[in-house]
C-alpha cells in the first residue's frame, strides 16, 4: 500500500494524549483519501447530535494518495472536516500548497483531534513526536504571523503551518484555517472547530519517504499531465486565472449583483481580469509539485493601502466586488487581505456584508443599527469597515459574523427573504436562477451553497445544456459530477485542474494504482465516489437535515432576474426545484425525502451506518 | 583547474521559478528512488509569496566547502568541476554544510555522509531538476553564460528593446 503513509493520529486535547492506529488497505481503498477519509474517520468517531464547539467533536485533517509525490496538482492537497458550525452538517474543505505534504512525510493520512486544550496551545508534529505547546504569545495574531513565529520558534524554516485567525478564536462560524499564508480551507466555519478547542494552529515537519507502486508508469502519467497542463486545458489558471470568469459571466448575465438584486455588474470592466493582471498581479506562483501554477499574487502598488498581497481569485474578487456592488480593485484587494489576516471565509464575509447593504438600502436597518457605517451598495469603505467589525466580532460585528442565516433570525423582519444562503452557508458567485443545474448542484450539496460540489457551472456556462431549463436528466448530470468531485477531493488534486483529465474514472484509476500498487478496477473507483457522496448525506442526515433543506435561497426561487440580457426573467419555481430534486434523488438512490435506501448502503458497503436510515423509517 | 566552458551547473531565474518544488521531487526519486526534499541535491525557497528560488551547487572555484573539510573527503573533479566525496572519508561533521554559502551541500539521513549536485553525470539526457521544471526556470549554465545573459539583458533594456 504505497502512496499512503498507513497511519492515523488520534490525538485528545484533554489529556495531550496521543496514539497511532494503523490504516488497513480496505478502508484505504473504500474511502480513498481525502474528504472520504476524512469523512468515514469522523462519522465513525462522532456522536448523533453534538455540538460542534464540545469538546469531544472530532476535527479531522487529511490528506490523500498522491499528497507529497510529484503528481502535478495531486501531490500539494489536505482536508479538514468536523460538523459545520455554520449548516450544522457535514463541514469540509480542501486547501493546497504546501502544509499537506509535511503531514503526509511525517507519517500520517490523517489525524483526529478531540478534546479541548486548558489554554491556547499549537499541535507541533515532527515525525513521530507530537507536542503541544503554549500559544498564549500567538492568540490574537494572524494566520500568517502565526505561521513566521512558529517557524522562528521551531527553528526550522521548512515547518508547514495551518492557523486560525482571531476569527477562529472567538468562533466565529465563517472562521477558515489558513496554510501557507494566502491559502485557507475556507468553506463551512472549521476554523470556529478549531479554535472551540484552544487549538491556535497545526505546525507539521516530515522527513519520511513517500514512494510509489509503478515508477513507470506514474512517471509517463506525469509526463503526460504535464504536457497537458502547458495546454488549454489549464490556460485560463495559467494565463489571465478564474478572474476571467467574470467578463465570461457577466456577458451570460450570471454575476449575482447587490445581494442578488441584479445579474450583471455593470461596472465589471472597471475591476476586470485584464486590469488585475496589468496593475496588480506581481507573480502566478504555483503549490507544491504543481506543473500549471495558478495562484495570482495581486500588490497593490500606491494609495492609502500600497503593498498590500493576497492572493485574487474570482471568488473573492466577486465577493467583494459585483456582490457589494463595489468597483474598486484598491478595496476588493484590501477586503480580501482582511479576510485572511482575520481568518475569515472570504466568500461568506462578502455575502454577510451584501446582506447588510441590502437590508440597509431597503431601510431595515440604519446608520445607527450598524455603528454609524453608511452600507449602502457600492460604498467600499463601509465594506471594509464592516470587514473590522465581523473580524474583531465586534460591535454590530457581533449580530452579522455567524452568517446571513443566523443575523436574519436575529434582526427578523422577514429578512430571511435577503439572506442567500443555502443550509446556512452563503452563496457563490454563481446566479443560480439562470444557471439552473448548478442551483440543483448547490441546493443538493451536502455542505451548503458551493458550486465546488459539482462544478456544474462549467456546463451551464459552456452551453452543454440549456441552462436556463430544468429538466429530467439533471439529476443524474449532477450525481455524475459530485462523484467525480469526490474523488477529486479525495485523492486530492486540485479542481483546477480537472479540465486536464481527458478520461477522468480512468485515468483517475490509473494514477490511483500507480501510486499505491493496491490494483482496484475503475468500477470500483467509480463507487468510491458515490460511497463518499452517500456518506455525507449519511451524516447530513444523521443530523436531522432532510429534503426541506435541499432547497435555494428565497430570493433565486421568488425574484426572478430583471436585468435585460439573456437570462432576463429567470427564476427556479418551486416546482422546476422539486422537479430536478425528485430526479437526483432517483439517480442517487435515495428515497423521496432524499433519504439513501438500504438496498443503497448495501450496495455501497455502508450497511454499518445502516441505523442512521432505520431509525428515520420507523 | 576546470575551463570555464567545462564547468556547468545548474542556475534557477528567479523570475521564473513559481516555487512548486518539482526539481525537488525529481531529484531526490532520481537518486533516491523516493519522493523527499531532504534527499533531493536541489532545494527550493520561498522567501515571501512573490520571492521563490531554487538553489544547488555552483561548483564555485576554490570551493569553500572541500577547503573546510578537516579529512579531506571533499575533492574538486578537474574535467567539469563537480565536487566529489569520499564517503569513506567523511564522518558527517557539517564544516562543509557552514561553509557552503549557498547551502547546497547536505548530509544524508541515512547514510550520515554529506551529498551534493552531481550534475546526475550517469544520465545521459542531464540534470533531471532541468528535464522536469514545468516553467523552464532551471538551466544548465557556465558563469560566462550567466554573465552574458546579463549583459545582454542589460543592453537590452538601454535601447527598449524586449527581453
Amino acid at each position: 500500500m504505497l502512496g499512503y503513509a498507513g497511519r492515523i493520529l488520534y490525538l485528545d486535547l484533554t489529556t495531550g494524549k496521543s496514539y497511532v492506529e494503523k490504516l488497513n488497505e480496505e478502508t484505504a481503498k473504500k474511502y480513498i483519501g481525502g474528504i472520504g477519509l476524512g469523512m468515514h474517520l469522523y462519522l465513525t468517531k462522532s456522536k448523533k447530535g453534538i455540538d460542534p464547539f464540545c469538546p469531544e467533536n472530532p476535527l479531522v485533517l487529511s490528506v490523500g494518495p498522491l499528497t507529497a509525490t510529484v503528481f502535478p496538482t495531486g501531490g500539494n492537497g489536505h482536508a479538514f472536516i468536523s460538523k459545520s458550525p455554520a449548516t450544522g452538517g457535514v463541514g469540509e474543505s480542501v486547501s493546497h500548497g504546501t502544509f499537506g505534504t509535511e503531514l503526509k512525510r511525517a507519517g500520517y493520512d490523517a489525524v483526529v483531534i478531540t478534546g479541548k486544550a486548558e489554554k491556547p496551545i499549537y499541535l507541533l508534529i515532527d515525525d513521530d513526536s507530537v507536542e503541544l505547546r503554549d500559544a498564549s504569545k500567538l492568540w490574537g495574531r494572524s494566520p500568517s504571523e502565526v505561521e513566521d513565529a512558529i517557524k522562528e520558534e521551531v527553528g526550522d524554516f521548512y515547518v508547514r503551518v495551518a492557523a486560525i485567525g482571531v476569527a477562529g478564536e472567538k468562533l466565529t462560524k465563517i472562521a477558515c484555517i489558513i496554510n501557507d499564508k494566502t491559502r485557507a480551507a475556507g468553506r463551512t466555519g472549521l476554523g470556529a472547530v478549531m479554535g472551540s478547542k484552544n487549538l491556535k494552529a497545526i505546525a507539521v515537519r516530515g522527513t519520511n519517504d513517500v514512494t510509489i507502486a509503478k515508477p513507470e508508469e506514474f512517471f509517463s502519467m506525469v509526463k503526460e499531465f504535464h504536457e497537458r497542463m502547458k495546454g488549454p486545458a489549464a490556460q485560463k489558471y495559467r494565463t489571465t486565472g478564474s478572474t476571467e470568469n467574470l467578463t465570461i459571466q457577466n456577458n451570460l448575465s450570471c454575476v449575482p449583483t447587490r445581494n442578488y438584486n441584479n445579474s450583471h455588474f455593470e461596472s465589471a470592466e472597471n475591476i476586470s481580469s485584464t486590469i488585475i493582471n496589468q496593475h496588480y498581479v506581481a507573480k502566478i506562483i504555483g503549490c507544491n509539485s504543481c506543473a500549471m501554477r495558478c495562484e495570482h499574487q495581486a500588490i497593490i502598488k500606491d494609495g492609502p493601502y500600497k503593498n498590500t498581497m493576497t492572493r485574487i481569485e474570482y471568488d473573492n474578487l466577486w465577493a467583494f466586488g459585483p456582490n457589494c456592488g463595489v468597483d474598486k480593485l484598491n478595496f476588493i484587494i484590501k477586503a480580501a487581505e482582511r479576510c485572511n489576516y482575520y481568518g475569515l471565509d472570504a466568500q461568506s464575509t462578502g455575502g454577510i456584508i451584501s446582506f447588510i447593504m441590502d437590508c440597509y438600502e431597503k431601510n431595515i436597518l440604519t446608520k445607527e443599527n450598524l455603528d454609524g457605517i453608511d452600507a449602502h451598495f457600492g460604498n467600499a469603505s463601509a465594506m471594509l469597515a464592516l470587514i473590522e467589525k465581523i473580524g474583531k466580532r465586534e460591535g454590530i460585528g457581533t449580530t452579522f459574523a455567524d452568517g446571513v442565516k443566523i443575523a436574519a433570525t436575529k434582526i427578523g423582519n422577514k429578512t430571511e427573504q435577503l439572506a442567500q444562503h443555502i443550509k446556512g452557508l452563503e452563496v457563490t458567485g454563481y446566479d443560480l436562477r439562470c444557471l439552473k443545474t448548478t442551483a440543483l448542484g448547490c441546493a443538493v450539496s451536502f455542505r451548503g451553497a458551493d458550486h465546488n460540489r459539482s462544478g456544474a457551472a462549467t456546463i451551464d456556462l459552456r452551453g452543454k445544456v440549456d441552462r436556463l431549463k430544468a429538466e429530467p436528466g439533471r439529476g443524474k448530470i449532477i450525481k455524475e459530477l459530485e462523484d467525480q468531485y469526490n474523488l477529486i477531493d479525495s485523492l486530492i488534486i486540485c479542481k483546477n485542474a480537472k479540465g486536464t483529465f481527458y478520461k477522468e474514472y480512468e485515468e483517475m484509476t490509473k494514477l490511483y494504482n500507480a501510486t499505491t500498487g493496491l490494483n482496484i478496477t475503475q468500477q470500483e473507483l467509480e463507487l468510491a465516489g458515490e460511497r463518499i457522496q452517500t456518506l455525507a448525506k449519511l451524516i447530513n442526515t444523521r443530523e436531522g437535515l432532510t429534503r426541506k433543506d435541499d432547497t435555494l435561497p428565497w430570493k433565486v426561487m421568488n425574484q426572478p432576474i430583471t436585468d435585460d440580457g439573456p437570462s432576463k426573467g429567470a427564476v427556479v419555481t418551486k416546482n422546476e426545484l422539486d422537479l430536478m430534486l425528485d430526479d437526483y434523488y432517483q439517480a442517487r438512490g435515495y428515497d423521496k425525502q432524499g433519504i439513501p435506501t438500504t438496498a443503497k448502503l448495501e450496495t455501497l458497503g455502508l450497511t454499518e451506518h445502516l441505523t442512521i436510515i432505520t431509525k428515520k423509517e420507523a | 583547474m576546470v575551463s570555464v566552458h567545462n564547468r556547468k551547473f545548474v542556475s534557477a531565474d528567479p523570475e521564473k521559478c513559481v516555487g512548486c518544488q518539482i526539481c525537488e521531487y525529481a531529484c531526490s526519486y532520481n537518486k533516491e528512488k523516493t519522493f523527499n526534499p531532504i534527499k533531493s541535491r536541489i532545494r527550493a525557497v520561498r522567501v515571501n509569496q512573490i520571492a521563490n528560488m531554487a538553489v544547488t551547487c555552483r561548483l564555485c572555484e576554490e570551493p569553500a566547502c572541500a577547503s573546510a573539510c578537516p579529512r579531506n573527503a571533499l575533492t574538486q573533479s578537474k574535467e567539469n568541476g563537480a565536487i566529489l566525496i569520499d564517503k569513506d572519508k567523511c564522518n558527517g561533521c557539517g564544516w562543509c554544510i557552514e561553509a557552503c554559502d549557498y547551502g547546497a551541500m547536505m548530509l544524508h539521513p541515512e547514510t550520515k555522509t554529506v551529498y551534493t549536485c552531481d550534475m546526475c553525470k550517469d544520465k545521459t539526457d542531464g540534470p533531471q531538476c532541468v528535464k522536469w521544471c514545468p516553467e523552464e526556470a532551471l538551466t544548465v549554465v557556465t558563469s560566462d553564460v550567466l554573465a552574458q545573459k546579463a549583459r545582454l539583458s542589460a543592453i537590452k533594456k538601454l535601447f527598449n528593446e524586449k527581453p
